[in-house]
């Protein structure tokens, strides 16, 4: 009777994942959809602590020791999620997928123990899934709190000599490790070789990855932790488990393919550990005689203030520089001057796709100001001026017109297309894909050198006297 | 071979699941504006919390004179418990931006 209640709980929660994912995915629903998900969460936990079990009095213990650790459990993550700054969010989640990945290895440990004392002969299926529950729960917890240590600035990017290799290596080692113990029976030395070297693979996985890839690497993760939650689901034949966990893990990928396509890079090269080591092939060398033009403060207010329509590009340095704030103000103060002005944001501008837009809806940007790429591309014609803040890649034409770049193909901003472009930048310095940008050469290209808070912050100031 | 395939067959259900939940994931989140990826992510993150279930799970079959099992399994329902809520509560406060700001016109 009470197992079937039980199950009932599992399905109104596999639904209301369901119903969460599909609703966060539209921007009027997303915050009641993230709500109706964690209601489910509710209703599972407390089923299995109820119904799991007929109550049994000599396990007092464990009923203990399971609310505690749901308590302080509560408390801290509360906390960390509370005061967290919205520039840090990409850390954040980074750092709570390692917690979930830790959670599935743990499970793995324990069941493995208990395991060990049957008797199955031949193939073993709860073994296997054992198996792949704590390798991709390791990895993705050793490979998270290393994507958290390096966004946080804690920890440097390494890479060390022949690391691809390594990496190659590692991983045919946990292959065979699984292999040969599906094969001749579980035994704990083996077991704990896969924990151990599934730990130092997620550390080598994510350590040469730069600072800009990040979000790609946090979204396969959190896929790998999604999977690693449906293996714990498999085991127990734990429906709201499975539900979540394959949810997690397919969405996860899919979102972890888009991010890659924006970037103009292909899934191998993230597995591998390949990319942001790989050098940039047959970009033009920057010629010397071309030459920039730079704006001053005063002639940039000037030219903003008079202009029908302003488009602002907002990029990686804006996020880095904490501008969003003064970038709004910047903004309200053209809007009373009568100029039209909108955002135009790229799929990977930010630290992590749309992480732009949760800045700017930080500082009150209104929704309906932020432009995805499709939209604003077909407006930049009717545009007079466009801001580039602290983003290059993402407006450089060779992406359009010169095949022989590495990043050509890649879905840009096409902000040449606008009658001025005024660049700020705290210096020449190439982008992330490190190749030279043509735009800052071309006759309607202004620069606006300098950090893009303090820049914004006179440019704002210049604007009100005008 | 032929054990392999027992497996499968025995847990026929669980593979269609599998398969299905695959597909529904993928379905659900196809059409998704660039706009909303990063809440996205975060509250799938607090999704596969779910896997503190399993940890319950681990708990309450545990002996109560194992404490190894004990104390990892403690372990777990703490880490996962921290995976569900700060998963919830950083994608609450992300969409909170996003709610519609009155209009001044």
């Amino acid at each position: 009777m009470s197992l079937n209640i039980l199950e009932i709980c599992y399905l109104i929660a596999s639904l209301t994942f369901i119903l969460g994912l599909k609703m966060l995915s539209n921007p009027d629903s997303a915050r009641k959809g993230n709500l109706i998900a964690a209601a489910g969460m509710l209703i599972a936990i407390i089923a299995t602590i109820t119904l799991y079990q007929d109550y049994d009095s000599g396990k007092l213990i464990n009923y203990g020791l399971i609310f505690l650790g749901l308590i302080v459990g509560t408390v801290i993550g509360t906390i960390m999620a509370q005061r967290v700054q919205m520039t840090s969010m990409p850390q954040m989640v980074s750092f709570f997928n390692g917690m979930g990945g830790a959670c599935a290895a743990l499970i793995a440990i324990i069941e493995f123990q208990s395991h060990q004392h049957s008797t199955v002969t031949g193939f073993d299926g709860e073994l296997l899934v054992m198996l792949l529950g704590l390798l991709i729960g390791s990895v993705s917890f050793s490979g998270s709190i290393i994507a958290y240590g390096k966004l946080e600035g804690k920890i440097q990017d390494k890479v060390l000599p022949m690391n691809q290799v390594i990496n190659m290596a590692m991983l045919g080692a946990i292959i065979v490790l699984i292999i040969y113990q599906m094969v001749s029976g579980s035994d704990p030395i083996f077991f704990y070789a896969l924990l151990v070297i599934a730990l130092i693979y997620g550390v080598l996985f994510v350590m040469p990855i730069g600072g800009a890839d990040m979000p790609v690497v946090i979204s396969l993760l959190n896929s790998f932790t999604g999977m690693a939650a449906a293996f714990g689901g498999f085991l127990y034949g734990n429906k709201a488990m499975l539900t979540g966990g394959i949810l997690v893990g397919s969405a996860g990928t899919i979102l972890t393919i888009l991010m890659c396509k924006a970037m103009n890079r292909s899934l191998t090269n993230v597995l591998l550990g390949a990319f942001g080591s790989a050098a940039p092939n047959g970009a033009k060398p920057a010629s010397g005689d071309q030459s920039v033009r730079e704006i001053s403060i005063t002639d940039a207010a000037v030219l903003l203030s008079y202009s029908q329509s302003v488009v602002i590009v907002p990029g990686y340095g804006l996020a880095v520089a904490q501008a969003q704030h003064i970038c709004h103000e910047l903004e309200k103060l053209l809007e009373e001057k009568g100029v039209e002005v909108n955002y135009a944001i790229h799929p990977v501008a930010g630290r992590m796709p749309g992480h732009m837009n949760v800045l700017l809806a930080e500082a009150d940007v209104p929704y309906e100001r932020m432009q995805e790429m499709e939209e604003i591309n077909s407006k930049f014609t009717n545009t007079d001026v466009v801001v580039v803040i602290g983003a290059n890649d993402v407006v450089n034409p060779a992406a359009k017109n010169d095949p022989s770049s590495p990043i050509y193909g890649m879905p840009i901003l096409e902000v040449d297309q606008a009658k001025n472009v005024i660049i700020l930048k705290r210096g020449m310095a190439a982008g992330y894909a490190g190749i030279e940008n043509e735009l800052f050469f071309y006759p309607k290209t202004r620069m606006l050198f300098g950090d893009a808070k303090a820049t914004l912050q006179k440019l704002t100031a210049e604007v009100k006297e005008v | 071979m032929e054990q392999v395939l027992n497996y499968i067959g025995e847990n026929m259900e669980m593979v269609y699941f599998l398969l299905l939940a695959i597909l529904l994931g993928v379905e659900v989140i196809s059409n998704v504006p660039a706009i909303l990826h990063t809440p996205l992510m975060s509250g799938a993150n607090a999704i596969h919390g779910v896997v503190v279930v399993g940890a319950i799970i681990v708990m309450l079959q545990a002996s109560p004179d194992n404490y190894l099992a004990l104390s990892v399994g403690f372990l777990a329902v703490l880490v996962g418990t921290l995976n569900v809520i700060g998963g919830f509560v950083v994608t609450d406060r992300m969409l909170e931006m996003f709610k519609k700001k009155p209009k001044k016109s």
